[in-house]
């Protein structure tokens, strides 16, 4: 019997020649990653109830602070000296500031065919690169870090048969809202949503992490693409090895296939509160906006910069909204400065921010008040995600968050 | 016997448990922010043995286990959904708190009923009549029996 991608990452970690969905597997974890949203937990939880506290391999943790760095309070200043400190103590690689833990992970650390578990939700992100990785608790974590292994219900997977390109002015990220859109906010859960088909061979790098990166919204364990020659030299341009990139046999088992033409997509957003609801941009026209958000680990790459960049050149963002654009990491940020674009976001009038996970955290900077609008590049429009339980948020491209910025309504970009 | 607290469909993390406060040291002093997003007082109310009762998706959004691990601490004994976002399904177990599938309850129960859950039987138990709980996989149902997955790793380890 053929397996699917995400099986065969499965079989790999548990070291099995063969899984099928429904199984329960315990595997090798090839990576962990928490960042500064729950660390502090883990390790109150390492040092309070754990019989024989100990790390079976420092060497494939990483720990990043990127939800509220830098610290807006005391208390999150003792989180983050727990977390320094345990870093340093016990020898783990450790980012603080430098960027979205996702974006720090793909740029450093990910490599296909790897079963990754990272106690952050959009984990999911690195299928992008053909991994596994998917959002665990603390608990889960911390067991995982202890014996360097997990436990897997090997989950169905659905695959979407991708055709053709994006016209111009449409963006990954509208491909993904209308796929949830289509699916639903747990149309895919506890399932594998696999990517493939030439359509998804003509995405680059940075439009495939946009499309796992958002799975979980859909409810799904992982999001993958199906890895080819851009996964690899993506991969080996910087230092790493690609070596085990998994493709779905011939007679895998798919629990359902989509079919989706890429020409036939437009842009979208998703309006508050529900991520599934998605309806094209001329359908929320002229709402009014309070702020606007360029960043976070679905959509603060370079290219969206770019993007950004493109139609702010030349233009004001409008005086009665924040626009507030965050890049994803020192990385991308460098690049932006390199290429003039931060010069650019400057003159507008819009706010650069350092590189964190920003307002689409709701809870370090950048926060909505009660009543207000928000349209953003983020991965949540859940009631409250961006601050006051009765504030509105608004998903959509890093064009129309732009156009919209400088419009102080939504538009089409 | 305990009282139904009902919320919605898509009730996510941060309703649950809302960014701000999962920084905050631990659990204990975030436990009293629990739904302030949609039920500002259910912190004050809950008792020790309440059961929370939602449509589908209960759960959804990010990993943060601190959203069973509040429910927990204030003293929730079982959460009952029509269907769970997998993570916030899989913490729950990890964390030692029963998370419960049912489709049939959502509908026969109002806020405040009086419910109880027979765990080890797997029935929920009406007014008026039985219903059956779904059972877990017997790997997980093991974790749960042992108290969460990290009293399970240290008897492993014992």
């Amino acid at each position: 019997m053929g397996m699917t991608i995400g099986e065969k990452i499965i079989a790999r970690a548990a070291k099995v020649d063969q899984v099928k969905a429904g199984e329960i597997h315990t595997i090798e974890v090839d990576r962990l990653m928490s960042n500064d949203g729950t660390t502090h937990l883990t390790i109150d939880m390492f040092h309070n109830d754990l019989k024989h506290p100990k790390i079976a391999d420092k060497d494939k943790l990483v720990f990043i602070m990127d939800h509220n760095v830098p610290a807006e309070n005391p208390k999150t200043a003792a989180a983050h000296r727990k977390m320094r400190n345990f870093a340093k103590e016990h020898n783990i690689t450790l980012y603080e500031g430098k960027g979205v833990c996702h974006q720090l992970m793909v740029e450093n650390h990910v490599c296909p065919g790897e079963f990754i578990m990272g106690a952050d939700s959009h984990t999911c992100t690195y299928g992008a690169l053909g991994a596994f990785g998917t959002g665990i608790g603390c608990t889960d974590f911390l067991y995982a870090m202890v014996t360097g292994q997990s436990w897997v219900l090997v989950p169905e997977t659905i695959r979407f048969e991708l055709t053709g390109k994006l016209r111009e002015g449409v963006y990954a990220r509208d491909l993904m809202l209308s796929i949830i859109g289509m699916v639903g906010a747990n149309g895919c859960n506890y399932k594998v949503m696999e990517f493939a088909g030439e359509g998804a061979h003509n995405l680059d790098i940075d439009e495939r992490l946009v499309l796992c990166n958002l799975a979980v919204e859909a409810g799904a364990k992982t999001g993958i693409v199906e890895p080819d020659e851009k996964v690899i030299e993506y991969v080996e341009s910087r230092g790493r090895k690609a070596e085990n990139l998994f493709v779905s046999d011939e007679d895998a088992e798919f629990e359902k296939v989509y079919h989706i033409q890429l020409d036939e997509i437009e842009p979208v957003v998703a309006r508050p509160h529900q991520i599934d609801d998605v309806v094209p941009v001329g359908e929320a026209k002229d709402v009014k906006i309070d702020e606007a958000f360029l960043g976070s680990c679905n959509n603060g790459r370079i290219e969206e910069l770019r993007v950004a960049a493109q139609i702010l050149k030349g233009k004001k963002v409008n005086d009665h909204v924040r626009f507030i654009i965050a890049p994803a990491s020192n990385e991308v940020y460098l690049q932006a400065l390199e290429e003039g674009l931060i010069d650019i976001f400057m003159e507008s009038g819009a706010m650069v921010m350092n590189c964190n996970c920003s307002v689409c955290w709701g809870s370090c900077q950048g926060v909505i008040g009660e009543g207000e609008v928000l349209i953003s590049t983020g991965t949540r429009n859940f009631k409250g995600r961006a601050g006051h339980p009765d504030s509105f948020v608004y998903l959509g491209s890093a064009a129309t968050v732009t156009a919209s910025a400088i419009a102080g309504k939504i538009v089409n970009a | 016997m305990g009282r139904v607290f009902k919320f919605h469909n898509d009730v996510d993390t941060d309703q649950i448990i809302a960014s701000q406060y999962l920084l905050l040291p631990n659990i204990e002093e975030m436990k009293v922010y629990t739904f302030e997003s949609i039920d500002r007082d259910f912190a004050k109310k809950v008792e020790k043995g309440d059961i929370v009762v939602a449509g589908e998706n209960f759960g959804c959004g990010s990993s943060r286990e601190q959203a069973p691990s509040v429910l927990k601490a204030l003293g929730v004994k079982a959460v009952v959904a029509k269907s769970f976002a997998r993570i916030f399904y899989r913490n729950s177990i990890n964390i030692g708190l029963p998370v419960i599938i049912s489709k049939d309850l959502y509908d026969k129960v109002e806020d405040m009923d009086q419910i109880d859950i027979d765990l080890t039987e797997g029935l929920i138990k009406l007014s008026e009549e039985t219903l059956p709980c779904t059972k877990l996989p017997p790997y997980m149902q093991n974790i749960l029996d042992n108290g969460g997955l990290i009293s399970f790793l240290n008897q492993e380890e014992a």
